[in-house]
């Protein structure tokens, strides 16, 4: 084989190589998105349904509630404006509390959203952003609305 | 007056290191003796000063002085004294000094090492660290003064986040900075390659044993900290794709690929402009990592926004760092062409497969670290990339990986006979296959992940295996005594770490496809079953400490009617913030852990208990030890030190000649 033509292969290859790893991280990333929805959003029926993705917001007051069997979880999600019920089949976060940030991770379902992952609050100072957002949000449509 | 004393030392060392940054560079230009003489004193008094500074921060922790802001914050009185001296790293400003610290301590490893370089070379080198120190030090002093006082001063300081206060967080942090900030190391030396124009062999044989030991830190810091999140979170799960530990395993997989460039550059001349390009992206790389953990803009980009100055200066530093570089690569991209030629079959084509994939990896990881953080700059909404994204890329990406990695050791250097080579290996290829089959349906658990994971995990045993035969029957004849001693130390490194990822896999996918979860609520007396085992709570006692409150669980772990151990995880609440901890109970075996959390304890008394049962996850930590061994093997090998006096030689006789 002639140097040219090898460096040609060489390249060849290794561009070939290169595309297809790109196409493959692209399309993992395409199908494995995890979109962020507040309460209000999925009041307004703007969320997917059963497809996974995120809420975030304020564990309502009063709201946790546990089945029979002591690990099934009922709680409600709510930025201030709109409540969401969720469920939950676990052990909850360290500083999961009522009147906190939470941000929860599944499936809508008939009205109730159901997690398969619930985060808190790393520390006593720190809320989880997108529930920071959430009700950031509620406030500024409330905001807008008595103006 | 001790942390004014500090933050005087700072100031010193700053100026110490610009002065260390500019005159030896400065000397190495004009080829003045004296000027670049100046470089190996500047970085070891700018290390004492360091010192200096970070021994009078620590003086304030351990003497409760919470007049200083960074003590108040971060620690107790009633901290135990362990906690308090590594509570000086656990926050932004001190953790910015132990990065500076780690810096000055490799370029005094430099310094003292480097008695066969050549005078104008050291220098560069000197130079080069000593801008990347002025540039975190001033940042340090400026934006982020750990002296800052608090006056009048507190009663009592805030504690140091419970999640810290452990063990492994004491040897974690240092571990992993000086994992990256090694990298600076190597990333000055290619600098000053670059700036000297001459980029050959030595530089490359040089720099090799640096990269490695850095490689060693970044390895066994992240397996700490991966070891920390598994049984100090209390959920089991040991690598969460977190961007905190994006921003250590970027580097580590640059690292990785600029280790193997290395390699073929000292060998064969060859990969000259892509070893430098690697040795410049994998330091970037650790300074992303730096900024990303440490600017906020993790936990929200918001959090940028409250003080705007640190994410600024440091993303300018970032900005300098690599268009700087780039800059001076392009300029003398013109001689770097060239080097040894090589044939499509051989060990340097595979070599640089594999270099292009990690590179790859560590770009899908950038990508799914950072696309949330920009939607989010440029409110375009908010998302996240978790896990499944992760897992989805790396899976194909690192098969290929593997098998050439194993393939790569059988092939010869410049040329070999792809079909003979092939022919050689296609019967270990096949009995791997069959192995992972038959292990994965032993194990009652036959989907195409867990037998592609345990059929590379077969490959790369049994190909190391086939390797090591082949390496002693090079000699055929000579004793077993002396084949064996002819290997030397890098040979085994190598044969080591890429045994250590086949032991690795073997963890991964079996906690992966076998592990098994319960969550269940017990009162006194209940059992439970998982996995074979039987759990009987036997409740829960007050175990107060020092400085939380607790209530520890008594669970007896029983099989075949026989008692195994008691578990006694512990609920906590730390009382200098009210924070609830949990801490986990673990019965570790070779083949298998135990680990059980306590949730939180119902009106009835009855509490919710996590019970997890996790095969194979020491393999994983036991397959980071082979990989460090392999890198400690491979940096000590005697060749170094050999042609290091050689080098040594040649530098006095050119300094000889130059004086006559």
């Amino acid at each position: 084989m002639k140097a040219r033509s090898k460096r040609l292969m060489l390249v060849g290859g290794g561009v070939a190589l290169l595309v297809a790893a790109v196409a493959l991280v692209l399309s993992a990333f395409q199908q494995n998105l995890v979109f962020f929805h507040t309460p209000t959003e999925i009041a307004e029926g703007k969320a997917p349904v059963g497809k996974t993705f995120r809420v975030g917001g304020m564990v309502e007051d009063g709201s946790i509630q546990r089945e029979a069997d002591g690990v099934t979880v009922r709680f409600a999600i709510t930025d201030t404006a709109k409540v969401i019920p969720v469920t939950y089949k676990g052990t909850l976060p360290d500083l999961f509390k009522e009147g906190k940030g939470a941000v929860v991770q599944g499936k809508l379902e008939g009205g109730v959203f159901h997690a398969t992952e619930v985060l808190a609050k790393h520390d006593e100072n720190y809320m989880p952003p997108e529930a920071a957002h959430a009700v950031e949000q509620a406030q500024k449509a409330a905001t807008t609305l008595s103006q | 007056m001790i942390p004014e004393l500090g933050h005087f030392a700072l100031i010193l060392a700053l100026v110490l290191s610009m002065v260390q940054a500019v005159v030896p560079l400065v000397g190495a230009q004009r080829n003045s003796a004296a000027l670049m003489a100046v470089g190996r004193p500047a970085a070891q008094g700018q290390f004492f000063f360091i010192l200096f500074s970070y021994v009078c921060l620590t003086w304030a922790f351990i003497q409760s002085d919470f007049s200083v802001q960074l003590a108040a914050s971060n620690s107790h009185s009633e901290t135990p004294l362990m906690y308090k001296i590594t509570g000086v790293w656990g926050n932004h400003e001190g953790s910015l000094l132990l990065w500076a610290m780690s810096l000055s301590l490799w370029t005094v490893a430099v310094t003292v090492f480097s008695r066969h370089l050549p005078d104008a070379f050291l220098a560069r080198v000197l130079g080069v660290l000593g801008l990347v120190s002025a540039g975190f030090i001033s940042f340090t002093l400026v934006t982020s003064n750990p002296f800052e006082r608090l006056l009048p001063g507190v009663a009592e300081g805030r504690d140091l986040n419970p999640l810290l206060q452990d063990p492994g967080m004491i040897i974690h942090p240092p571990l992993l900075y000086m994992g990256y900030v090694g990298f600076s190391v190597a990333f000055a030396f290619a600098i000053a390659a670059l700036l000297s124009g001459r980029l050959d062999a030595a530089w490359a044989r040089w720099s090799r044993p640096w990269t490695t030991v850095a490689w060693v830190f970044l390895t066994a810091g992240i397996a700490v900290g991966s070891g920390w999140a598994y049984y100090e979170l209390g959920w089991g799960g040991w690598w969460f794709w977190d961007p905190v530990e994006n921003a250590s395993f970027m580097p580590w997989l640059l690292g990785t690929a600029l280790m193997h460039s290395l390699a073929v550059t000292e060998k064969r001349g060859a990969f000259r402009s892509w070893t430098v390009l690697l040795a410049i992206g994998a330091f970037s790389l650790s300074l992303l990592g730096t900024f990303l953990v440490r600017s906020g803009v993790i936990t929200s980009v918001h959090a940028f926004a409250t003080d705007p100055k640190r994410g600024l200066y440091i993303l300018a530093l970032l900005v300098i760092v690599i268009g700087a570089s780039l800059l001076l690569y392009a300029a003398r991209a013109n001689k770097l062409m060239g080097g040894g030629s090589f044939s499509l079959v051989s060990r340097e084509t595979s070599l640089l497969a594999n270099n292009v994939l990690l590179t790859v990896a560590s770009a899908s990881v950038l990508l799914g670290t950072l696309y949330p953080l920009f939607l989010d700059a440029l409110n375009l909404g908010k998302i996240s990339v978790g896990p499944p994204y992760f897992e989805a890329v790396f899976v194909p990406l690192m098969t290929p990986v593997v098998v050439l990695m194993m393939f790569g050791p059988f092939l010869r250097w410049k040329d070999d006979d792809l079909l003979a080579e092939v022919r050689r290996v296609a019967p270990i290829f096949v009995a791997s296959v069959a192995i992972g089959v038959g292990s994965a349906w032993a194990v009652d658990h036959l989907t195409w992940r867990t037998v592609l994971g345990l059929s590379l995990a077969a490959w790369v045993v049994l190909a190391s295996l086939r390797l090591l035969a082949r390496r002693l029957g090079e000699r055929a004849g000579a004793a077993a005594g002396s084949r064996l001693r002819s290997i030397t130390a890098s040979w085994w490194g190598m044969w080591l770490a890429h045994l250590g990822i086949g032991i690795f896999i073997i963890g991964v996918t079996m906690v992966g496809s076998l592990d098994r979860h319960l969550d269940v609520r017990m009162k006194e007396g209940q059992r439970a079953e998982l996995a074979g085992y039987t759990f009987v709570f036997r409740g829960a006692v007050d175990a107060d400490g020092p400085n939380y409150d607790a209530a520890r669980g008594n669970i007896e772990l029983v099989r075949d009617g026989r008692v195994l151990g008691v578990l006694d995880p512990e609920k906590r609440v730390y009382r200098a913030q009210g924070m609830p901890m949990t801490e986990a109970a673990l019965d570790i075996g070779v083949f298998r852990d135990v680990y059980v959390s306590l949730g939180e304890q119902l009106e009835d008394g009855s509490w919710i208990v996590s019970l997890y049962y996790k095969p194979f996850i020491s393999w994983i930590w036991a397959g980071c030890v082979l990989m460090g061994l392999g890198g400690i093997f491979a940096a000590a090998d005697r060749r170094y030190r050999r042609l290091a006096a050689r080098d040594a030689a040649a530098a006095v006789g050119g300094r000889v000649g130059a004086a006559a």
